[in-house]
């Protein structure tokens, strides 16, 4: 029988949860790289047995860790990310330039079909590309490059680079977000891009509600069966495109808050949405103290609370952009952490929730493995 | 002792590190690495980080090569952190009598 491994990523290591396909009781083990800021951990959809961590703190920075045994034994490899030719600057928090300057990996993002490529998603935002299980990194410097690259801003977390979707069936198509510069996306494997933010609107954020970049991007998830079908969470309003990010349209419908991080599709349903409302941008905990993911099977619009098994008062955590997951099995399993180092799981497509482990450091990321 | 260091007989140099990077290198206790030539800070940074390759980038910054903002180096009682990375270790260093320290910065509240 099929099984599933939890990748979680936290403040103060990484801890992997398994079960097999009936999803009724997990092992926990961890904590590796105790005391390390796990940003995320992602397994190669080309070989489950390889595994990419990254690993980081504010003292001895950046290490990228892979596995080649399910998570069970890692070994560090290249953390050598330069930004290639002249870095430039960017504006910082008060407007003034500052200079381009690597701090952390938030998001690795392993090929879809070979296991020794990897895409890694920078602070400051840059895109960098190994080939080779993540010995060696170069920068795809086409995006830090486009025109509009030095008006980029950080947003509260930082001028970071967190979302990277591959596309099945069109190799060369790469979608990338930024906080707070926006979406851009790539044709050519990552060659040259373009801005994908028509249809955005960041009213009170943005002189330009409207500008060509700049927006607050927090996520943005795709159904492998339906690769122009995009939905995203954005800083405030939850977001579709039906062209590839071509233009976007709002789906926020009758959440309680349109603001959130993460969003997710469930892997049977490409019309079935979860996201995780937030109070808003200056209260990072559910509407009420009450830890409801939201579910719409209309592709946005009309959405529903799943409450059963979570939290419905006195809850005041966060779920992160990178904290929400599906598996592959049928019915879909639902996965989500909490930054108060919860992890919840439903079986059932989100109708259900039972909580894998309540006592961990902060969650800053789960991946769910479906393993065959 | 020759404190310019003889290229031809390397010292023996202990080193101590923090537990997040012992860990990282899969190390116990002190570290002792070889230093050919004079025993700088680099010196003993670039022989460490050529004996164990996964603490590149830990202590000095990749791009600059210059000490992490978090990191202190210490010998005894003495914070050579501010030194020049190229002045000479105190000879205790050289003399294996004292470890060359690299210790976390003290950070929270």
């Amino acid at each position: 029988m099929s099984g599933v491994r939890l990748l979680v990523g936290t403040r103060k290591g990484a801890f992997v949860l398994t079960s097999d396909g009936r999803r009724g009781r997990w092992e926990l083990e961890g904590p590796h790289f105790a005391g390390w800021e796990i940003y995320h951990m992602k397994g190669s959809p080309a070989d489950p047995d390889r595994v990419y961590a990254s690993q980081s703190n504010g003292w001895f920075g950046q290490v990228v860790q892979r596995s080649d045994d399910g998570a069970k034994t890692w070994s560090a490899v290249g953390n050598d990310f330069r930004y290639q030719g002249e870095a430039g600057t960017h504006p910082w928090y008060d407007g003034t330039p500052r200079p381009w300057e690597f701090t952390r990996i938030w998001h690795l993002e392993p090929s879809l079909d070979d296991p020794g490529t990897v895409y890694a998603g920078a602070q400051d935002a840059a895109l960098f590309r190994s080939a080779d299980g993540g010995e060696s990194w170069h920068e795809l410097v086409g995006l830090r490059g486009h025109r509009t690259g030095p008006t980029w801003a950080p947003g509260a977390g930082g001028l970071c680079l967190h979302t990277i979707v591959l596309t099945p069936g069109t190799p060369g198509r790469i979608v990338v977000a930024i906080s707070a510069a926006g979406v851009f996306r790539s044709d050519d494997g990552g060659e040259t891009w373009q801005p994908s933010n028509r249809g955005l609107h960041s009213e009170g954020v943005l002189p330009d509600p409207a500008a060509e970049v700049g927006h607050c991007v927090h996520k943005i998830a795709m159904h492998p069966s339906r690769p122009d079908v995009l939905f995203m969470q954005k800083h405030w309003d939850v977001m579709r495109s039906d062209d590839g990010g071509g233009t976007w349209y709002e789906v926020s419908g009758n959440l309680p808050s349109d603001f959130g991080f993460a969003i997710d599709v469930n892997a049977h349903e490409p019309e079935t949405v979860y996201v995780v409302p937030i109070k808003s941008d200056s209260e990072h905990y559910p509407p009420e103290g009450k830890l409801r993911v939201y579910r719409s099977r209309t592709g946005g619009g009309e959405w529903e609370p799943l409450t059963r098994g979570l939290p419905q008062e006195h809850c005041y955590v966060d779920v992160l952009r990178d904290a929400l997951t599906v598996d592959l099995l049928d019915p879909c399993g639902v996965y989500f952490g909490t930054t108060g180092g919860q992890v919840y799981a439903s079986a059932d497509s989100g109708d259900s929730w039972v909580a894998l482990a309540r006592d961990l450091p902060a969650v800053l990321s789960v991946e769910a493995q479906t393993l065959p | 002792m020759n404190l310019r260091g003889d290229p031809a007989n390397p010292v023996q140099v202990r080193v101590r590190l923090p537990a997040q990077l012992r860990e990282l290198a899969k190390l116990r206790g002190e570290v002792v690495v070889e230093v050919a030539g004079t025993v700088t800070q680099n010196a003993v940074l670039d022989a460490l980080e050529q004996l164990h390759p996964t603490l590149k980038g830990t202590v000095r910054d990749r791009g600059t090569g210059c000490r992490r903002a978090f990191i202190r180096f210490f010998v005894g009682e003495t914070d050579l952190s501010n030194t020049s990375p190229d002045d000479p270790l105190p000879v205790a260093v050289a003399a294996g009598n004292e470890p060359f320290v690299v210790v976390g910065a003290m950070a929270g509240g």
